[in-house]
């Protein structure tokens, strides 16, 4: 079995080795503009699930077994893909008609590859539980044995397509709530730019791609990203504030999620590479409008990276290689299994980074802020500049937890409301609370409801509000 | 209805904060931005006192400002440093000589000491000299390299314990994004270190007392305080690559104005992975200056240009430190290579 004998998934050898299969002509042609959405792949020989970004490269892969090899070599390959499809629609303001019809095309699509898939509205992530933001201890047991079952019943037909056509029959087109929809757009308006609108669509769409993944018994996610893609990722992700978390944005195998692993199995081969293959094994597309559909270049920093990119590659064509190779050397800190998820970020689930040397860049934007404000105590004297702890951290008063009420009332914080806004900000990275920033502030900050215990392991562990209403839902 | 200040609430706000979008009257903003930087100075522990301190003067915005702040701070809040201005005199008709007048004239408005050393006397050539040589191509390589040990060189007549270099957030914000693209791993995870330890004979240790900021705050605090800068770029135009870096950070902070210090907050978290090969750092076998090769960059530079072979120091011709330094004639072919400069 090609998992068990490479025994190492999660390391370049096994992308070598599964692509080997999926040969790729190395050729150049024209140039795609890729697509977003999502996907799932699954490998029943060692329960794997592998979700992927709906574009070009994911096309290539569920594509390639049943149309340009024969059943043999997809029976080499010893893993059912299963797919997701998040259909994002809601999130970008498309009219039903135009989602059906999208959805419909695709499943036929799905259908034709005789993978088992789902087809899944981001407003379902409306309604997940706060816990998907955690790595649940022990996954419950139950989707894990469905899934085995189905495995072996698959590996008992011998490879046949009876069960997946079961499972492909019952999770077509789920129906959307028209206030769902609304939900989910209302919480797209408050962001104010398109920079963090996109943010916090991809963080959307982790969060139920995970969801999904683990409540369906998979434990890897894969995720279609060519190299183009990710060099401007990589360069994105400077610009966002995300240097600590570059190796979990680009690297092959993204543990932010703990019991699900994310893979990035396309990413040694260009978007033009793929494009090609797509072409020549003639893999079927449907185009999906995005959030920075026909917008200016300066729309957002993601755009602009992309134009940025892609005009410097036209120039200097070694430069997608070069910023590729450059992720290549930075480390992939991998969480252990007692890591504890009170050091992660609430939205994009990395390792917070904001503890910092006291000569830092988020120091000195706070100190900034300090200063600019109406009774800034303008500090003077050389050794009376210790930094404020609560300040580094975006947390309030006190270096442990949030303040009590009677700090609040104390006059630690000059609001309950500025109390909840650093609360909030005490469980985000650094460019997640740029993010947020970015957002209406009654939104934000209306963190009132959320049930806040003074200790922020109790508050995630404890809280059985959604994410969403987090963020003022 | 006016705008009122911030800070004071009491003032007109005359200037909206590029770093923080503040509105904040002029006073307000000379104590904000002088108190950053004094924070900035005793969060890094930046200088110790008794430290005799050379401030790296070109006549420009920056140093201009860097000069006038780190006078006004030593002296408010007793840093007990000997301050001094080095110069260096790259020999560029028309630009030097003008920013040097600058330079001079700051010598005497903050009553410090300065010394000028020049490409001239120390190696022989003029910027101006090289370029008529070398062209307008790579003639930044060679500023670039010859600029930083002439400080050097000339922080240690002085007898000084540290330099401090004018660079702001949007330098070194701008030198991250560039060793990205470059892919150069090494100067990446240096490049936002605000200051560096003596890296060996004939190194001062350097720092930016600047680095947190902005270009433009600079810029406006030049412009009320009316310092005497000059505002003319260097003539012989900086590298493309850069430009390029320096393009896409202008519009990512008019996208988001916080760009600047998110992309100086992801180089200041970057790991590098284990086991990735960094040069390693030794001395020059000609002058003793670090060096990763057997010859610094600066004697492989000055090598090529004594012996009419511009482009030895611009490739990588490290096969050729050896014979250079048992000074073994090249052959024909390898004349030729280095010969030829395309403009
Ligand atoms: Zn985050
Ligand atoms: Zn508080
Ligand atoms: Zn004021
Ligand atoms: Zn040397």
């Amino acid at each position: 079995m090609l998992m068990r004998e490479s025994g190492c998934l999660g390391q370049e050898c096994w992308s070598r080795e599964v692509l080997a299969g999926w040969y790729v002509p190395r050729t150049e042609l024209g140039y795609p503009r890729c697509r977003t959405s999502s996907y799932t792949l699954y490998l029943p020989s060692s329960l794997i699930t592998i979700c992927m970004l709906f574009n070009l490269v994911l096309q290539s892969i569920l594509f390639l077994p049943p149309q340009g090899v024969s059943q043999k070599a997809h029976k080499k390959l010893r893993f059912v893909p299963g797919i997701v499809y998040i259909d994002e629609g809601g999130a970008v303001g498309q009219c039903k008609e135009i989602r059906q019809k999208t959805t419909s095309e695709l499943c036929e699509m799905f259908r034709s590859t005789g993978f088992p898939f789902y087809i899944l509205p981001l407003e379902q992530v409306l309604d997940l539980p706060g816990s998907v933001v955690v790595a649940p201890s022990s996954l419950s047991d139950q989707p894990t044995s469905a899934y085995k079952a189905a495995v072996d019943l698959f590996l008992q037909s011998g490879g046949g397509t009876d069960v997946i056509t079961q499972e492909q029959e019952g999770v077509s087109l789920p129906d959307v709530q028209d206030s769902q929809t609304q939900l989910l757009q209302q919480l797209m308006d408050s962001a104010k730019t398109l920079t963090a609108k996109q943010d916090l669509l991809s963080t959307l769409r982790q969060h139920l791609l995970v969801h999904t993944a683990r409540t369906k018994g998979y434990s890897k996610l894969m995720l279609g990203d060519s190299c183009t893609r990710l060099a401007v990722k990589l360069l994105t992700s400077i610009s966002l504030g995300r240097g600590a978390q570059l190796a979990e944005d680009t690297g092959f195998s993204d543990c932010r999620y703990g019991d699900v692993v994310a893979v990035r199995p396309m990413r040694e081969y260009s978007a033009k590479e793929i494009a090609y293959y797509n072409r020549m094994f003639k893999v079927p597309s449907v185009v999906i409008p995005s959030l920075d559909t026909k917008t200016p270049d300066k729309a957002s920093i993601q755009r602009l990276t992309e134009s940025f990119v892609t005009k410097l590659q036209a120039d200097f064509p070694s430069t997608v290689s070069t910023i590729y190779r450059t992720g290549e050397k930075l480390q992939t800190a991998c969480r252990s299994s007692s890591a504890e998820d009170t050091d992660r970020c609430l939205l994009c689930m990395c390792s917070l980074d904001t503890v910092v040397e006291e000569a830092s860049a988020l120091q000195a934007t706070l100190i900034s802020e300090q200063l600019s404000q109406t009774k800034a105590p303008l500090i003077t004297g050389q050794n009376s500049v210790e930094p404020e702890p609560s300040a580094a951290v975006g947390r309030c008063c006190s270096a442990e937890g949030p303040c009590e009420g009677t700090q609040v009332a104390a006059g630690c914080c000059s609001s309950p409301k500025e109390h909840e806004a650093a609360e909030l900000r005490s469980l985000l990275c650094y460019s997640c609370q740029r993010t947020v920033r970015d957002m209406v502030s009654g939104r934000a900050a209306a963190v009132t409801r959320m049930k806040l215990r003074s200790q922020r392991e109790k508050i995630i562990k404890n809280s059985s509000t959604t994410l969403i209403s987090k963020l003022g839902f | 209805m006016p705008v009122l200040c911030s800070s004071c609430s009491e003032k007109r706000a005359v200037l909206k904060r590029p770093k923080t979008g503040h509105s904040l009257c002029k006073e307000c903003f000379f104590g904000a931005f002088e108190e950053e930087v004094h924070q900035t100075i005793v969060a890094a522990k930046l200088f110790k006192p008794g430290e005799t301190v050379g401030v790296a003067a070109s006549g420009g915005k920056d140093s201009t400002v860097l000069a006038h702040v780190m006078k006004l701070l030593n002296e408010r809040h007793g840093y007990g440093l000997r301050l001094m201005l080095i110069s260096v005199d790259e020999g560029i008709t028309g630009y030097r000589d003008d920013s040097l007048e600058t330079v001079k004239r700051n010598q005497q408005q903050y009553e410090l000491p300065l010394k000028i050393v020049s490409y001239e006397e120390l190696y022989g050539w003029t910027m101006d000299a090289i370029v008529r040589q070398v062209g307008l191509k790579n003639n930044c390589t060679f500023c670039g390299v010859f600029r930083r040990q002439a400080l050097d060189r000339g922080a240690i007549m002085l007898k000084v314990d540290k330099i401090c270099t004018g660079h702001n957030a949007d330098d070194v914000a701008e030198t991250v994004l560039m060793n990205v693209l470059r892919g150069d791993i090494a100067r990446l995870r240096r490049c936002t270190a605000i200051s560096t330890a003596s890296e060996g004979d004939g190194v001062v240790p350097r720092c930016k007392p600047l680095k947190y900021a902005y270009e433009k705050e600079i810029v406006l605090y030049a412009y009320f305080k009316k310092l005497d800068y000059f505002s003319t770029e260097c003539i012989y135009s900086p590298n493309a690559y850069r430009g390029h870096a320096r393009t896409f950070l202008k519009d990512l902070e008019s996208i988001r104005p916080s760009s600047i210090m998110d992309v100086i907050h992801s180089g200041e978290n970057l790991s590098v992975r284990e086991g990735v090969k960094m040069p390693v750092q030794g001395t020059c076998s000609r002058c003793g200056y670090i060096s990763s090769q057997a010859l610094c960059k600066s004697c492989v530079l000055l090598e090529g240009l004594n012996r009419g072979l511009p482009k030895l120091g611009i490739g990588k011709h490290h096969r050729l430190h050896e014979k250079i330094l048992s000074q073994q004639p090249l052959t024909e072919s390898e004349q030729r290579k280095l010969k030829s400069v395309d403009f």
